[in-house]
């Protein structure tokens, strides 16, 4: 580590949150010219002290040194001066303005506003690394790689010479990633240090010159990316040796239990957000659904869930034990419940809506059963005892029964939920984005919970990003675009690039052989 | 150039968590230091002895046994009320319309007292005023949870807005019940014969009074806390799509317990006027639908700790009217103790939460 060549030095840099220590005298160089990637499990710290350096968090101990000079960053704003830019994992863009708007909101200027000047500067930037930016375009407008675009830029307008990115292609398709990197390259070439946060293995192998792995909030070690390789990168991030192959057991016996059919959902203001799908999921297998986020996925499971109502078409659920057929159309979930129906349902936002942030385990786990008995009163053991099964089970991470999810990591907040969802032994169970910012430990633990209830005799709809995942784990793989199926293949012999076109509508031709 | 900058004088940070004992500890210093900068301000300004001044607040609640009640009685209106508003703010409905629901639940009783005053004993009044000011009550809190549930609209303006129509609601029968004529009042109903009042229990006037609240309290707490109806408004507070997704009926929860916080609400206005004033007028619910706000916020939405938290309010309140008229100061004077000693013991919650990190890195309270 050579301090005086480094942009950025960081050294034994400690932050605490109450009890929680989030980085314990972490120490870290970020080089001119180099793309550096950080590597770690969820709540290893990452984030945090990436969060240090944009002025978001101020650290408790530790120094701090911009080429050469020791500074103290005590809020965003310092950051600019400082020639530090950072793209969040969630975008920070005021929808209603257009991308010009965005990016010098906050800038100190003038009265008079020159939107034109800032277009043209804009407009040199992308040239110079190859964007494709319309500053006139209002966000709400925009693709979510689009968005992040706008977030690049907009650290570059502010003059960043070192970038730092939060998880950037969590969101993108592989095209969309490609192009990302190819950015990020020519910024390299420019002499900008980018610093990239991921999960993703490949794409740390793929465009990074060097890995700085962390665990629990302290630094593990780095390593030249031309050195290493997937499974020594793992083995650092966790501290043991860790499998990274999912299973997928062959489907016993499968048999129609949802049957889909020619669904069509429409949003309050009148836009199409599902049009005419039609599928059919099956017992023992997982059916993955791949798509650009915003596709109509939420739209199709949420329908499934009678959260959603919908236009036209029809939902059957064939019961496995009398074999009969039941609609779900225009029921809600009581309703769905008290059919018989056990439908299980692991959402998106996980906070938001398949749990309540603020409450603790026990009052989590009675979310579905607090109506059971006749008493006007809660039952409380039982849930109770869920939890202390749960917790045990899955491994959860947590202090204590009585606090908060929102105060638990995400990976342990998802082992609560998908543990509440699949402990009342479900015969369909959808999730959305299951393992979306969990770690390497814990999306395997979740993959091996939706195996065992695929073995089970489940019929698993696991909507994911991650199409290495898609492709390893699903049996099959239905790909939506703009709200329609634009292709159902078999997850064995799928391919990734025709999964990616699929999804992007580049492949208009498939579309006539698949559904319609 | 690179711009440095000073690390901040002093950092503010959330605590992790803090024991019982602790958080007591700091409220009472902040007591205290109410108490030693008020005694300043005193002092100071009215150059009186603080000391003289503390006993005259103590005396103005507490100096005889009927003041005392006195003091209890109001304790348990402003706690009432607090208890209606428990269960709209912990489903994050901003129920400001107390104020109203409070008017409407007095005039029914008003009512009840007026017209059935002649053909009915007192125990079947109080009987059928709780009844007639509950239902009052509630239909005042179920308009804007209907229009909220259905349409959306905004519920702290409805509310509110229902407060101007129960005043003037509240001055038009008035006029129609004024007594004698041409004062404008409606005077004390049933002043000879006292039906529909509040009969004295075990002598006390007003014991009536605290033993309804107080039951309200323990029931109140009990349904938020342990039944199925506490644990939905609980989670429609916190998450409507988590609400939905459970398949719990958003709307109805929302009418629901709108109509039980108006219901209690009305029956504090049954209290006010059966069980203290025995007259009706605009002015029956005083801004305490307002002021049961802070009690309910202060508490967190627990009654037992809103008893501590309307004590408190009602105590400052007559012990600044007391020395007010005992040392003949006007109203600014003793207003002042008051805010300054609200000011600290809301401070100290903050003090609760939070934690100061000074630039030498040494951490305090």
């Amino acid at each position: 580590m050579d301090s005086a060549k480094a942009a950025i030095s960081m050294r034994n840099i400690t932050k605490t949150f109450g009890s929680v220590v989030a980085n314990e005298k972490v120490s870290l160089d970020i080089h001119k010219g180099e793309i550096l990637s950080l590597l770690g499990e969820n709540g290893s710290g990452k984030t945090t002290l990436m969060n240090i350096l944009s002025g978001i968090y101020y650290p408790d101990a530790g120094h701090i040194i911009v080429n050469g000079q020791e500074v103290t960053i005590r809020s965003p704003r310092d950051v600019y001066d400082l020639g530090i830019g950072m793209v969040h994992q969630h975008f920070k863009l005021v929808d209603v303005l257009t991308a010009a708007e965005n990016i010098i909101l906050g800038m100190p200027g003038k009265g008079k506003l020159d939107l034109k000047a800032v277009g043209d500067k804009i407009r040199s930037i992308c040239a110079l690394y190859g964007f494709e930016v319309n500053p006139e375009q209002k966000i709400y407008d925009m693709s979510v790689s689009q968005k992040q675009t706008v977030e690049i830029v907009k650290v570059l307008f502010r003059g960043a010479s070192i970038l730092i990115l939060d998880e950037p292609t969590a969101v993108l398709t592989p095209q969309e990633t490609k192009k990302l990197f190819c950015v990020l390259r020519n910024m390299k070439n420019d002499g900008k240090a980018v610093v990239i946060i991921t999960h993703k293995l490949h794409e740390v192998e793929e465009i990074s010159d060097r890995v700085v792995v962390l665990r629990r909030g302290q630094y593990v070690g780095e390593l030249a990316t031309k050195d290493t390789n997937a499974a020594e990168m793992t083995n650092m991030m966790v501290g043991h040796q860790v499998s990274l192959n999912i299973a997928r057991p062959e489907p016993k016996d499968p048999k129609p239990r949802l049957v889909v059919d020619h669904l069509t959902v429409k949003d309050p203001d009148g836009i199409t957000k599902l049009e005419d799908v039609s599928f059919t999921a099956y017992s023992g297998e997982v059916l993955g659904i791949a798509g650009i986020s915003g596709c109509g996925q939420k739209e199709l499971l949420e329908a499934v869930a009678g959260l959603q109502p919908f236009e036209a078409g029809t939902i059957q659920y064939i019961d496995p034990k009398t074999g009969k057929s039941v609609e779900l159309a225009g029921k809600d979930p009581r309703e769905i419940f008290a059919m018989g129906v056990m439908l299980s349902f692991v959402p998106e936002d996980r906070l938001g809506m398949g749990l309540v942030g603020n409450m603790d385990l026990t009052n989590n786990m009675m979310l579905r059963s607090f109506r059971n008995g006749k008493s006007m009163f809660t039952d409380r053991k039982t849930p109770r005892k869920l939890a202390r099964h749960v917790v045990k089970e899955l491994d959860v991470n947590t202090p204590g029964l009585t606090i908060p999810v929102r105060r638990l990591s995400g990976g342990n907040v998802q082992k609560v939920l998908v543990g509440r969802e699949i402990s009342s032994s479900p015969t369909v169970l959808m999730t959305a984005y299951a393992v979306r910012g969990l770690d390497i430990n814990s999306s395997y633990t979740i993959y091996d919970l939706i195996n065992q209830q695929k073995e089970k005799g489940v019929a698993v709809i696991f909507v994911g990003e991650d199409l290495d995942v898609l492709l390893e784990l699903c049996d099959k793989i239905l790909v939506l675009c703009d709200g329609k199926v634009s292709g159902i293949l078999a997850g064995k012999d799928a391919d990734k690039n025709e999964v990616g076109l699929l999804m992007t509508k580049h492949g208009e031709d498939n579309n006539d052989d698949s559904n319609s | 150039m690179i711009q440095t900058h000073k690390e901040p004088f002093v950092r503010i940070a959330k605590r992790d968590s803090i024991s019982i004992w602790h958080s007591w500890l700091i409220r009472i210093v902040g007591l205290v230091l109410a108490l030693v900068v008020s005694a300043f301000v005193i002092f100071a300004i009215v150059h009186l002895n603080p000391f003289k001044v503390y006993e005259a607040m103590f005396e103005g609640n507490f100096g005889s046994k009927r003041r005392t009640w006195v003091t209890l009685r109001d304790i348990a209106m402003l706690l009432c009320i607090g208890i209606g508003l428990a269960p709209a703010f912990k489903m994050r409905f901003w129920n400001i319309g107390a104020e109203g629901q409070i008017l409407v639940g007095g005039l029914a009783t008003a009512a009840v007292m007026i017209y059935f005053g002649k053909a009915l004993p007192t125990w079947t009044l109080l009987l059928i005023s709780f009844v007639v000011s509950g239902i009052a009550g509630a239909v005042w809190g179920a308009i804007p949870a209907t229009f909220k549930a259905r349409y959306g609209t905004n519920e702290t303006l409805f509310t509110l807005m229902m407060n101007y129509v129960a005043i003037q609601l509240t001055s038009y029968f008035v006029a129609i019940w004024e007594n004698p004529f041409g004062s404008n009042t409606v005077g004390i109903i049933n002043q000879k014969t006292q039906v529909g009042w509040f009969p004295p229990v075990l002598g006390q006037k007003y014991l009536l009074n605290v033993i309804i609240v107080l039951a309200l309290t323990v029931i109140m707490y009990i349904y938020l806390r342990y039944s199925k109806h506490g644990y939905e408004i609980a989670v429609v507070g916190e998450s409507d799509n988590t609400a939905r997704y459970i398949g719990i009926n958003v709307k109805r929860v929302i009418i629901r317990t709108m109509m039980l916080s108006g219901a209690i609400c009305g029956l504090a206005g049954f209290i006010a006027v059966a069980g203290a004033s025995h007259t009706i007028s605009t002015s029956t619910a005083g801004g305490r639908g307002f002021t049961a706000i802070i009690v309910a916020w202060l508490a967190k939405f627990n009654t037992f700790m809103m008893i501590l938290v309307a004590g408190l309010l009602v105590f400052l309140e007559k012990g600044a009217i007391q020395i007010a008229s005992q040392y003949n100061l006007n109203d600014y004077a003793s207003q002042m103790i008051t805010g300054i000693i609200l000011f600290f013991i809301l401070g100290s919650e903050f003090f609760t939460q939070y934690r100061l990190i000074f630039r030498s890195g040494k951490e305090e309270n």
